[in-house]
């Protein structure tokens, strides 16, 4: 097990070796960092002087070996939170990250605990004759 | 004068409208005007904006709105489309299709029960009067300058292009759809009653406001891809994300409405989602006026105008769901099934669908909230969203075919699966040899097969679906409602685009360099060469025009590009205008951005060269989705037709 981490932890420190993984790291990196002056854009979309400087940055740090994670951590430093287009898993940001998988996996088990409740269908709220009127109408159509 | 009649109509349509939810409030004999009103208010609305239109076409100054956002020099067609590119055209063009949708209440809905039909025909009374209102007193958009200006301020060079002079209309042809769809919801609560047939009057507006929202997001994305310049279409952009709401919580309304139409279950759930399309209509509405979003696609910000719209947006969605929380339980007793069944694989899609939309609400509300409430700032973007959004919906999608495979009330799971298990391989397969050929990091190419895979078994499993429905014989083809074929058609179509979106997603390759006349870039397996620049005139701006020839690794030449720079002395403005040349699949895509020096110290210019493979899918996709959208309820008037005839014998 030990050597499995170590293993993956190195993984990276392998990969750096190779130019088409480095820029292929850069790349999605910059998909994930927002261009401080332009208006929702990121850095690897935006042609701001700017721009230009924060993907000489992070190519910088790829080349000095940095992982993805410590160099999200160094533009985190720099420039906040509103450079990253990932938020950060905190505390604040847990509902953001938490609610949609929860709402999937909640539903899914009242589905689940609820399924053997007989069908319950309510047509009783209308008279006899509605009642006729409605089966005609549909059965037109089904 | 013409224009003091559009104002004066404007006032006549806030009347009726108003006239039309009293008529219906006070009863008594009187709720029947409110058929007359409706159609009364519509046309004054339509009257008002064919003026405002014609006072575009003539450019007539003495409008505020008309020297604001038009110029002489203009081509007619973005003259015309100015009418709504600003917040107050806009506003209008909401209004008139507000109340032409009452009109056609009135008009389409002589089959509905009279109870019901009035009760929606008042509460569409209500919205109309209440956005009306916000337009006539807070943005008229016929307001006049006196004295008139000899010559406009022109609109937004991005904004003059034939995708987004449909855009607008399309996407507001959708939003205000859910309209009815909420004035019935509200309609049927008051009423006391909810039924099948409820479900069968709402589900045809439904469709129709989804179509034309799936056209007009379509559209939009276009726009985004080959106007901005930037080689992307979807950005996760807050304002985009507020026309995708509205679309997700529609789709899954649809979903849910077959469900009570075929097996009287899921009531309460859809008249809630009936509520909550338009309430995210309205929301977008708010938030690209409101000013709290910065965005690519924001306009007309005003924090004013916006505290109105919230208010509105807050009262008409409060009541409305008010109401759905005190009379829901006593109308909508849930009736439940069979685990296995087609209603619970709907079920389950629902729930998928809403867990989604959940995600795109946080990421595009978290931001504005903790900047409200803490002062932090934040950014959530694509990455977000793909670690959110794309598995719950990748769940929705593998259950898809299998869905449309199971009967209803009772279905065998095991035998639909055993029918799908030659397009599950098929679709493995072309995963697998479409994954060969890509090369990436490992997590990437394994992302990159999981989405070929997804695409593939959506098509091949509504194929799949298709044969079992016509028994393998061709003979049968006819046979099958055309409903049954705009689902094949908008599953098919998800399927496209699901395609189009994972190769561009992974495959698309760019450059950016300076390169003056006589460079050549390599990108992929092609060559492009920088012949030159030369000159071109237009009608309301001067162009420079790039020449670049791009060849193939055998040297052919595939594609003489013709980027432009255009300068709009108008607005002294700038616009990239891309060069587009396609493949069959494939777009080559050549921007020439702002002047620059290469590296050997030559004058030429910052040009972006991409390769964008099988992003046709991505439109081509959701085309196909509102086909079938469309003729799925062709289908459906066809019935209500005969319905209604059969009624009147």
């Amino acid at each position: 097990m030990k050597y499995l981490i170590l293993l993956l932890l190195l993984l990276p420190s392998i990969a750096c070796a190779d130019p088409a993984q480095d820029e292929a790291r850069a790349q999605k990196l910059f998909s994930e960092v927002r261009c401080v002056q332009c208006q929702s854009e990121s850095i690897q979309d935006s042609d701001a002087a700017i721009a230009a400087d924060m993907r000489r940055e992070v190519r910088a740090d790829i080349a000095k070996g940095m992982s993805d994670a410590q160099i999200r951590t160094s533009l985190y430093d720099h420039y906040g939170d509103y450079v990253l287009f990932r938020p950060r898993l905190t505390k604040s940001n847990l509902i953001l990250w938490a609610l949609p998988p929860l709402i999937a996996l909640i539903g899914a088990g009242l589905l689940f605990a609820r399924r053997k409740t007989p069908e319950n269908s309510i047509t009783s709220s209308l008279s006899a004759e509605e009642r006729k009127k409605l089966q005609e109408l549909l059965k037109k159509h089904d | 004068m013409i224009n003091e009649i559009g104002d004066y109509c404007l006032m006549l349509a806030f009347c009726f409208s108003l006239g039309q939810a009293a008529s219906v409030g006070i009863g008594r004999g009187l709720g029947r005007w409110a058929e007359g009103m409706s159609l009364a208010a519509a046309v004054s609305v339509l009257i008002s904006f064919a003026v405002l239109i014609h006072a575009f076409s003539v450019s007539d100054f003495s409008v505020a709105n008309v020297y604001q956002h038009s110029h002489t020099d203009k081509p007619l067609l973005y003259k015309i489309s100015g009418a709504w590119g600003s917040h107050e055209g806009s506003m209008l063009l909401w209004c008139s299709i507000l109340l032409s949708y009452g009109a056609l209440i009135t008009l389409l809905g002589r089959g509905l029960p009279e109870g019901l039909r009035l009760k929606a025909l008042g509460v569409q009374g209500l919205l109309g009067a209440a956005f009306v209102g916000f337009t006539l007193f807070s943005s008229n958009p016929l307001d006049r300058l006196d004295p008139a200006p000899v010559q406009g301020l022109s609109l937004n060079p991005a904004l003059q292009d034939p995708a987004l002079a449909f855009h607008p209309p399309m996407l507001y042809l959708g939003y205000v759809g859910f309209s009815v769809v909420f004035s019935f919801a509200v309609a049927a609560l008051i009423e006391g009653r909810l039924d099948r047939a409820w479900a069968r009057w709402v589900r045809p507006w439904v469709l129709a406001a989804w179509s034309f929202l799936t056209l007009g997001i379509t559209l939009g994305a276009f726009w985004a891809y080959y106007e901005l310049g930037w080689g992307g279409w979807w950005a996760w952009d807050p304002v985009e994300n507020a026309s995708f709401m509205p679309w997700l919580a529609a789709t899954a309304l649809l979903h849910s409405a077959i469900v009570m139409e075929k097996r009287d279950a899921l009531k309460a759930w859809t008249v809630f989602l009936g509520l909550l399309a338009f309430t995210f209509s309205m929301m977008g509405a708010f938030l690209v006026r409101s000013g709290l979003l910065t965005s690519v696609h924001a306009f007309a910000l005003d924090p004013a105008r916006g505290i109105l719209l919230a208010i509105i947006l807050f009262i008409t969605a409060g009541s409305g769901f008010a109401l759905f929380a005190v009379r829901a339980p006593v109308l909508a007793p849930g009736g439940l099934f069979a685990p296995v069944s087609r209603e619970a694989s709907l079920v389950l899609n629902n729930l998928l669908l809403s867990a989604a939309l959940c995600s795109v609400f946080l990421g595009t509300l978290y931001p504005i909230l903790m900047q409200a409430l803490f002062d932090k700032t934040m950014s959530v973007g694509a990455p977000y969203y793909m670690a959110v959004f794309a598995p719950i919906m990748t769940a929705a999608l593998l259950i898809l075919p299998v869905s449309t495979l199971l009967s209803w009330k009772r279905a065998d799971l095991k035998g639909a699966l055993q029918r799908l298990a030659v397009a599950f391989g098929v679709a493995v397969l072309a995963a697998v040899i479409g994954t060969v050929f890509y090369h990436g990091p490992f997590l990437s190419e394994m992302i990159f097969g999981l989405g070929l895979l997804v695409g593939f078994w959506l098509i091949a499993g509504t194929i799949r679906a298709l044969l079992a429905r016509i028994d393998f014989k061709a003979s049968r083809l006819r046979a099958a409602p055309l409903a049954f074929y705009g689902m094949v058609l908008a599953h098919a179509g998800l399927g496209v685009f699901v395609l189009g979106a994972v190769v561009e997603g992974h495959e698309r390759i760019s450059v950016q360099q300076p390169m003056a006349a006589g460079d050549t870039v390599h990108l992929g397996r092609y060559d492009m060469r920088f012949k030159g620049v030369s000159s071109k005139p237009g009608k309301n701006y001067d162009a420079q025009v790039g020449h670049f020839d791009i060849t193939d690794a055998s040297g052919r030449l595939v594609c003489a590009a013709q980027p432009q720079r255009r300068f709009y002395p108008a607005s002294n403005d700038m616009q990239s205008k891309v060069a587009l040349c396609f493949q069959p699949l494939t777009d080559l895509y050549v921007v020439m951005a702002q002047p620059s020096v290469t590296a050997q110290g030559k004058a030429g210019y910052q040009v972006r060269f991409f390769v964008n493979p099988w992003v046709r899918l991505i439109f081509f996709g959701p085309l196909l989705m509102a086909l079938g959208g469309v003729l799925s309820l062709s289908d459906q008037r066809l019935r209500l037709g005969v319905a209604a005839r059969r009624a009147r014998a």
